[in-house]
């Protein structure tokens, strides 16, 4: 019998998909938000989405978690079809999920933020415990048992990370994760994601600061009123400043 | 008024108090957690009480007619939840009112049909069934203290569950935000399933123990529910700490007001909670 070739081996061909989301439309009582958005992400890459405000950023995120209901499209995880599957079915495939806002539980400590969303990974991998968390971000560890509530924007941000990486993930969901929070604070989210990318672990971020997610990410997409008008490599969109001039205004 | 008269009701208080926490903790988490008002929790402690009257007069032991009854009450909560409840987490308050108004019809309905409309009572088990002397002429029922200690132990035990465990942990960030708990991977219906019919075992157990003391009776669910609403909302929606100190301080009014003003007991408990809500007007510990 053949040794199994590893699929690393062959450069030309890519990664499987961790996400496979076709032809999504999405609709908010008679608003048509997602018209068609298409959306791939192979293991281990690094994905922007861009756009302007409402242009359907954190609803795509939103359907393909089934937290928002879509009209049509598919949606697959790791290989599995998920369409209409029930939200943590889907976070189970191995997703983890920091939302636009935080998503604190006010009334819990941070160590139990944290402890609550413990689990392996979808291979039973533990690579992420407490202990690594408050490594990964020391601030976290003087304010262990503070509540979530009573944390700064830039602490909560941080369980937020911290929460979803205690998944084990193979994918990491960003949306708007540096959104009004200090310069030191946002460099510190950069460098965990920089961090997280050297990890092998896919993400996907939605974020303001162009700049940033040209030198981080490998491949840019950018939405206009709910459709995808760019999906290519980062540093080719880096070299075509009049597409970031008309659809993002930077 | 002498001493022991004092001391007899005092513990009779704290007693009924700590019945009444039983009853008042699962109303307390499932309002608190689900968003649900769910009326028909008194129906389950009459449920349980008839339960252990009934299981006992086969049996003849209270305490093997609990350890049938409890896995009985314990289905019966998966099911309300799983069939009825469920369907009511998206709507309003009057939607859930009714339906779990009805469930206390359906459930008056059954027991009149199963076991008639007679007072009925249930023996005390032999070895709790004496006295202890608290003073040199002052004794009382160990079944009562018995009663009382069950229910500190179970007070405990929930209390280091919500607080120490990772279910715990969970159920209260649901408390917080239903869609984030759900955005980790966690199945919230499954956790609302277990605290609902948790809920209901506890409301039914309270029934249980309490049916040598009270006996069982027609009715008897919905005296009960009413105090234990008062006590929820003096104590703070969601609070199982505030049902605690609130489950007490209605036992020992109740118990205080038909002893010293028995034409105005019953309104006592309201002008409790009426004072409470003065000072605090979402409750102790909201
Ligand atoms: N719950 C909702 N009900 C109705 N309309 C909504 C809802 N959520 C979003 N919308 C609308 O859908 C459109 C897309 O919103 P979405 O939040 O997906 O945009 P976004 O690209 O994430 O924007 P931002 O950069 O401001 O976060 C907007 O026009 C918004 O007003
Ligand atoms: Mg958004």
């Amino acid at each position: 019998m053949a040794a199994v070739t590893p699929l690393t081996d062959n450069v030309s061909r890519p990664a499987p998909l961790m996400v496979d989301a076709r032809g999504l439309h999405t609709h908010y009582g008679q608003s048509h938000v997602l018209q068609g958005v298409d959306l791939r992400i192979h293991r281990g890459e690094t994905v922007c989405l861009m756009g302007r405000n409402g242009m359907g950023k954190t609803t795509t995120i939103r359907s393909i978690l089934g937290l928002t209901r879509i009209t049509a499209g598919t949606v697959s995880i790791a290989g599995r079809d998920m369409t209409r599957a029930q939200t943590h079915d889907i976070v189970a495939s191995g997703i983890g999920y920091v939302p636009e806002g935080r998503g604190m539980f006010p009334s819990l400590t941070v160590r139990e933020s944290l402890e609550m969303a413990a689990r392996p990974g979808v291979d039973g991998r533990r690579d992420w415990t407490l202990e690594r968390v408050l490594e990964t971000f020391p601030r976290l560890a003087e304010r262990i048992n503070h509540k979530a509530g009573n944390l700064s924007g830039g602490e909560q941000q941080m369980v937020a990370i911290g929460r979803a990486l205690m998944l084990n993930p193979d994918l990491l969901i960003l949306d708007e994760a540096t959104e009004g929070l200090a310069p030191l604070i946002r460099k510190e989210i950069w460098r965990v994601i920089a961090m997280v990318k050297e990890t092998g672990i896919a993400s996907l971020i939605v974020d303001k600061n162009v700049n940033a997610l040209m030198r981080i990410t490998d491949r840019s997409l950018i939405m206009v009123k709910g459709q995808v008008v760019y999906d290519g490599s980062s540093h080719e969109l880096a070299g075509k400043p009049q597409l970031l001039q008309q659809h993002i205004g930077v | 008024m002498d001493l022991s008269l004092f001391l007899i009701q005092t513990l009779n208080g704290v007693q009924y108090g700590l019945l009444l926490f039983l009853i008042a903790s699962g109303l307390t988490l499932i309002f608190g957690i689900m968003h649900i008002i769910n009326l028909a929790h008194g129906a389950l402690y009459m449920v349980g009480a008839y339960l252990a009257f009934w299981l006992t007069s086969l049996v003849g032991n209270l305490f093997l007619a609990i350890i049938l009854a409890l896995p009985i009450a314990l289905m019966m909560g998966i099911l309300i939840e799983r069939f009825l409840i469920r369907h009511l987490y998206a709507r309003a308050h009057l939607d859930q009112v009714l339906l779990t108004f009805g469930l206390i019809l359906i459930f008056n309905a059954l027991q009149s049909i199963i076991w008639g409309n007679d007072v009925h009572s249930v023996p005390v088990p032999e070895w709790l069934n004496h006295s202890v002397a608290l003073t040199d002429n002052l004794r009382y029922p160990v079944y009562r203290l018995f009663i009382s200690g069950v229910c500190i132990t179970i007070a405990i035990g929930m209390y280091l569950l919500i607080q120490r465990t990772r279910l715990g942990m969970i159920v209260r960030a649901g408390a917080d935000d239903r869609e984030m708990v759900r955005s980790l991977g966690v199945n919230i219906n499954r956790v609302y399933t277990l605290v609902f019919a948790a809920g209901t075992a506890l409301a039914a157990f309270a029934g249980m123990i309490a049916s040598p003391v009270s006996s069982v009776y027609p009715g008897m669910g919905e005296s009960v529910l009413i105090l234990a609403f008062v006590v929820v909302v003096i104590g703070g929606i969601g609070s199982i700490k505030g049902a605690f100190l609130g489950a007490l301080l209605v036992g020992l009014t109740a118990t205080w007001g038909t002893v010293l003003a028995p034409n105005f007991a019953s309104a006592a408990v309201y002008a409790l909670m009426a004072i409470v809500l003065l000072f605090k007007p979402r409750g102790l510990f909201a």
